[in-house]
């Protein structure tokens, strides 16, 4: 393992992320925070609790996902598609670093991003609602997964993407509207029946489930349906960076 | 006289190509093609074998195959058959080894502009799985006279310098070879002997350097040893200095006392042109047994011309390279 190669490019990665503070990770919570104030205090005062769980407390899962996914796609296929925009991926391609070392860096350093902005948005939900964590090994734990899941996926993305437009397309097409439609602002038992069914198909449906689960102990579907979803989706994409690897997919020509 | 140019060069293929025993081979290419998807078959078959520490100058015009056989070697791009080892390494099978003796300097000044000098040049050296020194990066700086734009951003910095972070970002592993792809493309000439010099320290500590440039200047001033490539194929790698004087033509340049418009009919039977202020061009090999000079100075004064002046000239490395290409084209 080139393990110095790993370390250089998760730390410039990351310095990358220090580098745009504020646009990494004061708008994130700026714009988390809000959703707290309109949904959690403003409008959320006004609905029962779900399941036992104030409304306010009940959203807080859902939006942490809602950022997490969002931004470890984001970084992750940024962090690869801007040295292909600029041309620098040839640094990495004549490297002597293996392709499971480059992802390492470049997932790593997303992920860990995302991760602490995930963090800081559950500290930031603690000035608007009483939280309590009933399982926080899990709730840790789904949180990593997540993370490095998407990164994954935004990897994928950031090597498929030929221009910017086709970089955001990917996060603002399919998954605000599958975060937005995976139960992060409400329990899924509260769809009609047709579209609990439908709500099933939608893979982030288990990941808010399991999370909000490792809070407040209660979920969608069972915990069992939650891991082994984030466990297809990591391996669909592991599987597909290795596809990419070998054949060199719109990296080498 | 084309067609013998052309002849000469590929006649000489063969031991052009292959090294004496005494050196050491430290970069092999055999055999190597390379056809895009669309067809386009960029690279017919190149047989390559660099020496250590030599500087090979590869001049061929655009879409020659270059870059692209620059970038097979570094593992930008696959070949589509063929063979390459970089010091005894297979350059797919043992990639690791291999690359860690090749340091790139693109064409395109292709760099992180929000950085500074001196991370860029840390992640490029981390990259190559050496740990961090930045006293070693620093002397790399200084031979580079980059050493006090070290903290400034890459994008302050003028295109010359630039090209210069790129330099130090592929040295900075401390590799065997070095490809410098285009270094001067585009740079003033200042910048351009500049770069020249550079690549003169860089072979007093060993480097071997292989560069790509269509300024056949650039290829006699720099190069040990010249390959000329087109359409894909290598059409001679030799010696520098024996290529021009095996394929110098000289010319003798007589200045007449009394200029003539016509070539008098007395001296038709020598390869003569009346140049454009009334004197006369002799072109000869200067390599041949007999240069036919004696005999034609003597037909200029039976022709009653008169000589004011008299001069050579040899045929530079262009003149050579412009006539390769041009019969490689026909």
């Amino acid at each position: 393992m080139n393990w110095n190669a790993i370390a250089a490019i998760y730390r410039f990665e990351m310095a990358r992320t220090f580098r745009t503070l504020m646009q990494s990770i004061v708008s994130p919570v700026l714009s988390t925070s809000l959703y707290f104030v309109v949904f959690g205090a403003a409008i959320g005062s006004r609905i029962d609790q779900v399941e036992g769980v104030s409304y306010g407390a009940f959203i807080v899962p859902g939006l942490i996902m809602l950022t997490v996914l969002t931004q470890s796609t984001t970084n992750a296929s940024f962090g690869i598609y801007f040295p292909k925009f600029i041309g620098t991926v040839y640094e990495l391609l004549s490297a002597p670093i293996s392709f499971f070392e480059i992802v390492i860096g470049y997932v790593g350093a997303a992920a860990t991003k995302a991760f602490m902005i995930g963090l800081i948005i559950l500290a930031t939900a603690h000035f608007f609602v009483d939280l309590t964590i009933a399982h926080p090994v899990w709730m840790m734990a789904f949180l990593v997964l997540t993370c490095i899941s998407f990164a994954l996926l935004g990897f994928i993305i950031g090597i498929w993407a030929q221009n910017f437009e086709q970089l955001q397309l990917v996060p603002l097409l399919v998954i605000t509207p599958l975060v937005f439609l995976g139960g992060s602002f409400y329990s899924i038992s509260m769809l009609p029946p047709v579209w609990q069914t439908i709500t099933l198909f939608n893979p982030v449906v288990y990941l808010i489930s399991g999370f909000r689960w490792a809070f407040f102990g209660m979920a969608d579907v069972s915990l069992g349906w939650s891991v082994l979803a984030i466990a297809v989706f990591m391996t669909t994409c592991l599987a597909t960076i290795g596809w990419i690897f070998r054949t060199g997919y719109r990296l080498r020509s | 006289m084309k067609d013998l140019v052309r002849n000469a060069l590929l006649n000489n293929k063969q031991p052009a190509a292959t090294l004496g025993d005494s050196m050491t081979t430290i970069l092999n290419v055999s055999d190597v093609t390379k056809t895009y998807e669309g067809g386009h078959q960029a690279l017919k078959g190149v047989d390559l074998e660099i020496e250590e520490g030599e500087i090979l100058a590869l001049l061929g015009p655009n879409g020659a195959g270059k870059t692209t056989l620059i970038s097979i070697i570094c593992g930008i791009a696959t070949a589509s058959s063929g063979t390459i080892t970089v010091g005894g390494f297979d350059h797919v099978r043992d990639y690791r080894a291999a690359r860690n003796l090749i340091g790139l300097v693109p064409q395109e000044i292709n760099l992180e502009p929000f950085e500074t000098v001196m991370n860029s040049v840390r992640f490029s050296r981390g990259l190559f799985g050496k740990p961090r020194d930045d006293a070693r990066i620093e002397e790399i700086l200084k031979l580079l006279s980059l050493h006090d734009k070290k903290d400034s951003r890459i994008m302050t910095l003028s295109g010359g310098m630039k090209r210069r972070v790129l330099i130090a970002k592929a040295l900075c592993h401390d590799p065997k070879i070095l490809f410098l792809d285009e270094p001067t493309a585009g740079v003033d000439v200042e910048l351009r002997k500049d770069m020249w010099d550079i690549v003169a320290k860089l072979k007093q500590t060993g480097v071997t350097v292989i560069l790509t440039t269509h300024y056949i200047e650039e290829a006699e001033a720099m190069a040990d040893r010249i390959g000329v490539i087109s359409k894909g194929e290598i059409l001679l790698v030799e010696d520098k200095d024996a290529l021009i004087k095996r394929l110098g033509q000289k010319e003798l340049l007589i200045e007449l006392d009394n200029p003539i418009e016509a070539l008098p009919e007395a001296l038709a039977s020598h390869p003569l042109t009346v140049s454009d202020d009334g004197g006369l061009i002799y072109t000869y090999d200067a390599q041949a047994g007999s240069t036919g000079i004696t005999g034609l100075l003597a037909d200029l004064r039976e022709a009653g011309l008169h000589m004011s002046d008299l001069s050579t000239r040899q045929s530079s490395l262009e003149d050579i390279f412009v006539d390769l290409v041009k019969e490689d084209a026909a």
